[in-house]
Formats: C-alpha cells, structure tokens, sequence
C-alpha cells in the first residue's frame, strides 16, 4: 500500500517534471520563447521597407530579389568602423572581378537625419562602383532594422554632436532572398569571399 | 593588455623600491607608419593610424594629441561586442611598455579627429603632436590618403 502510494507519487512527479520541462522549452526555446538578442534577419520576402537610393530613386526589399545581396548598416559621419568595412568591402568585390556585378552591394545609414541622398551618393562614391547607398525617412530606417535585426543608437560626444553605435556585421542573402551568413568585423578576412561565393551559389535554386 | 602593464609595472617599482612610478619620455618614443584617409569637407570627423613604439627602458603614457587640423584630437577606441554592434569611446591614457608598440589601427584604436578646421585632402598631409606624461612631445607628419584608403600603403 505505501509502496503504491510511492510509486504513485514518483509518477506524479515524473508527470510534474515533464510539465516543468515542457513550459521551460516553450517558454526558452519553443514557440512561447522570446527571440533572443542576436537573432537571425528576416528573409528578404518578408521585409517591408521604403527607403530612397543615392541616385534618387524609390527602393525597398523587392529591389534586392532575385540577385544574391550583400547588405552593410553604418553612416557617412563614422570616421572608423564603417570606412574601413566598405574599403574591406571594395576589396572582396575587385577580388572576385566581373562576377561582382551579379552581387547586390547595399550600404544604408542608421543616421538619416545627417546622410540625405546626397551625402550618400558622395560617400559611396569613393568605394566599389556596385556598392550602393540607402537612406530614408528615420521610421523606415527603424524597420529596415528591424527586419534585418541590426540595432543603433545615437550617443551624444563631448562637443555637442553625437556619433553612433550600431550592428557592424555585413549580411549575406542568397538569390531567393534567404539570409545566409554574417561576415563579422572580427572575423578573419581570408573568409569573406568564400562566403559571399557560398550565398551567390546557394541562390541558383531559389531565384525564379 | 592595459592591467597587464599596470601589473608589471607594480611589481617593478616594488622590487626595485620606488614610491612612484617609472615614467620614460618622449625621447624613446618612435612613431612609424602614419596615415590618415582624406575626409569629405570638414563637419565629419576624421581618423588618423601610426604604430607607437617605445624604445627605452622605462614605460611611457601617451596623454594627449593635439594637432591645428582638428579642434578635439582624441584617442579612441572602436569595439565590437559579441552581438556585433560596433561602438566608440575615448580610450583615456595609452601606457606603452619598455620595448612595446601600440597600434592605431582601423577597427581598433585611433586618433580621431574631431571638429576639422579645414578638409583633409588626399595626397597633403598634417602634423599631429603626441604628448607623454613628462611632458615631452613628439611632433609626426601624417600622410592623407583616399577616403577608401585600408592601409599606410594605400
């Protein structure tokens, strides 16, 4: 009998803890979880943005399709960071020569109320001719972020004007708009181009 | 890397018997590599690199930098947390060890030059003044190169 009633405890124990685990999955991992900090992009398709490119014309997620896409966040007034990435970047695409041009190369500013079309055709001016510039009105600079999951912030310097923090990862889609990887500013150069190989291969299959 | 110094130069003084720290002088500091990428008009700040190498025997901090082409010369230091935000902030003092280089490089340490008093142009250059904590200077050339420049040679 006490043994009986044991065992029935060990059930309902058993039973609990599985309860436990099942809502802590739900709750951490599963559907019922919160995305975490460094989540994944959304695929381009699922975007929804309008921004305005540096020659002045309308452009938005369907401007990317169908074309593998390289995607960089910065702004002209970032006197390190983002020179640098887009120099690194001019570099990968004279590496891979002509097959450059079949590559979407986008730079779009978190810093809209500074880099207006003009500021961001002069600036990307000085880099790689494919690499293109994007800005926009600041609420849809807030949702081509949030779909692309990069975060910024104006952080005020000591003489009264502000610089930027911000995601300084470049993006990589493939032709039917899925994300594939990050190049990340820490990462070993020598493995960016096989990368953007990898994301232009991968879009074969998906571009229609 | 800066606790490390700190560290050394500690046990230094201590068993060397010193009450204050050591200091060496801009006299031992060389300074190679310069460069600096061209700058679009004047109201975005600029960026200036060089390898600082102390050849004394006596640990050097580099306190200030000054120069006429910017009004808020500053070291800063760029970092990438691991969720790959990229932020900024003024590095303080630079301590550089008897026989240690410190790098500006892009992406990490940099003088960055802020309010420009004119554009820096590609191909002139400028003079940017290291002062240490003995008070010496160190006064170096910086060559301007393009706006995409990635190195000292390019």
């Amino acid at each position: 009998m006490q043994r009986r009633h044991l065992l029935g405890y060990s059930a309902a124990g058993v039973g609990t803890l599985g309860v436990t685990l099942f809502v802590g999955w739900w709750q951490v991992d599963g559907p019922g979880g919160k995305e975490p900090a460094g989540k994944r992009p959304l695929s381009l398709s699922a975007m929804d943005f309008r921004l305005t490119n540096h020659e002045g014309n309308a452009v938005g997620p369907e401007t990317l399709f169908r074309r593998p896409t390289m995607v960089f966040f910065g702004f002209t007034y970032c006197p390190d960071v983002c020179p640098t990435t887009l120099s690194d970047i001019s570099s990968w695409l004279d590496a891979m020569g002509e097959d450059a041009e079949q590559l979407n190369v986008v730079f779009i500013t978190v810093d809209p109320d500074r880099d207006s079309v003009e500021a961001m055709a002069e600036y990307v001016g000085y880099f790689h001719p494919s690499v293109r510039g994007w800005t926009g009105a600041p609420e849809e600079i807030a949702r081509v972020a949030d779909g692309f999951r990069v975060t910024y912030e104006k952080v005020p310097t000591d003489g009264g004007d502000y610089t930027m923090n911000h995601t300084a990862s470049v993006f990589l889609f493939d032709a039917g708009g899925r994300f594939m990887s990050t190049i990340d500013y820490h990462e070993s150069r020598e493995f960016a181009v096989p990368k953007i190989r990898r994301a232009m291969q991968n879009g074969t299959e998906g571009a229609t | 890397m800066k606790m490390v110094l700190k560290g050394a130069i500690a046990a230094f003084s201590m068993v060397a018997g010193f009450s204050g720290p050591v200091m060496g002088g801009a006299e031992d500091v060389v300074v190679e590599d310069a460069w600096s990428r061209a700058s679009i008009g004047s109201n975005r700040p600029g960026a200036a690199y060089m390898r600082i190498r102390n050849t004394g025997d006596e640990e050097v901090t580099l306190t200030v930098i000054r120069t006429d082409l910017a009004m808020m010369p500053e070291i800063h230091l760029t970092s990438t947390n691991d969720q790959g935000v990229s932020s900024m902030v003024p590095a303080g003092e630079i301590e550089i060890a008897p026989g240690e280089t410190v790098a500006l490089e892009p992406g990490r340490l940099h003088a960055m030059l802020m309010r420009l008093q004119r554009p820096m142009a590609e191909g002139d250059t400028f003079l940017l003044t290291l002062v240490f904590s003995d008070a010496g200077e160190l006064t170096v050339e910086v060559p301007i190169l393009g706006v995409a420049a990635r190195g000292p040679e390019s």
